[in-house]
């Protein structure tokens, strides 16, 4: 038995495959008797569906700094 | 009277990844949408004081890298010499036939469109990421966007995986939220 919290947890890291095959049977069964985290986890999978289908970009966080400081300079 | 006031320091941390995404939909080139988003901070800098406050801040700097955009193509068309205006029946070949019936977009195709859609939902996740905090948005887009491995990600900021993985959780679900109400 996990609790929601764990639950919550596991589904955030098979988003990223990060899950290890124990976890995602705990999180299995988890979901078979708790409403609230199994309709976490379709709405957790559409966000990463979403994040897939968009093409995203940022900026590394190295530039953003080298950005500000030069924006700065001239404010 | 405070509308009317625009905040550069914050420009980087808000707008940068916005309109990154803007500019790279635009020109398909990596190196230069950074510098067309560079250049749009400064050129919003200079004209600060023609800022009237009828629009927000992040809409009058997509109305600077329009420009910028624009103006891009105009350097690189010119330096080509002058634009080229081919008259053939298509560009490999002379080859006659009924000219509009065939030129014409396939109406079934909606590949068209689908890049136009997803364009505007790479706009609407990154200005629900931009509402996050600064630390939250920071680990979702490294892992998300950039798909930086945990552990790297554990060591450049000095947090612990189960820090991080309590930010995504904070992340995700605000972003759930928000694109719940601006997406669908």
């Amino acid at each position: 038995m996990i609790s929601c919290d764990d639950a919550a947890i596991i589904c955030n890291k098979k988003q990223y495959k990060e899950a290890t095959f124990l976890e995602k049977i705990k999180l299995f069964l988890h979901r078979v008797y708790c409403d609230t985290c199994s309709k976490f986890s379709k709405k957790n999978a559409k966000l990463t569906a979403l994040c897939d289908k968009a093409p995203l970009y940022s900026l590394p966080e190295k530039e953003k700094v080298r950005m500000k400081i030069e924006l700065q300079d001239k404010i | 009277m405070e509308t009317h006031q625009l905040h550069p320091e914050n420009w980087v941390d808000l707008y940068a990844d916005y309109l990154f995404n803007y500019a790279v939909a635009r020109v398909s080139d990596v190196e230069i949408a950074k510098d067309l988003v560079q250049e749009t901070f400064f050129a919003g800098l200079k004209s600060a004081k023609n800022y009237k406050g009828t629009a927000a801040e992040r809409t009058w700097l997509i109305a600077i890298l329009k420009r910028k955009v624009i103006d891009h193509y105009r350097k690189i068309n010119s330096k080509k010499g002058k634009a080229e205006v081919r008259m053939n029946y298509s560009s490999n070949s002379n080859a006659e036939g009924d000219w509009l019936e065939e030129q014409v977009a396939d109406p079934l195709s909606i590949l068209a469109n689908d890049n136009l859609e997803n364009e505007e939902l790479g706009l609407a996740i990154q200005a629900c990421i931009s509402k996050l905090p600064k630390k939250q948005s920071l680990v979702f887009s490294m892992k998300t966007i950039q798909g930086i491995s945990t552990e790297d990600i554990c060591k450049e900021l000095g947090i612990n995986p189960s820090n991080l993985w309590v930010m995504i959780h904070r992340a995700r679900t605000a972003l759930m939220g928000c694109l719940n109400q601006n997406w669908y």
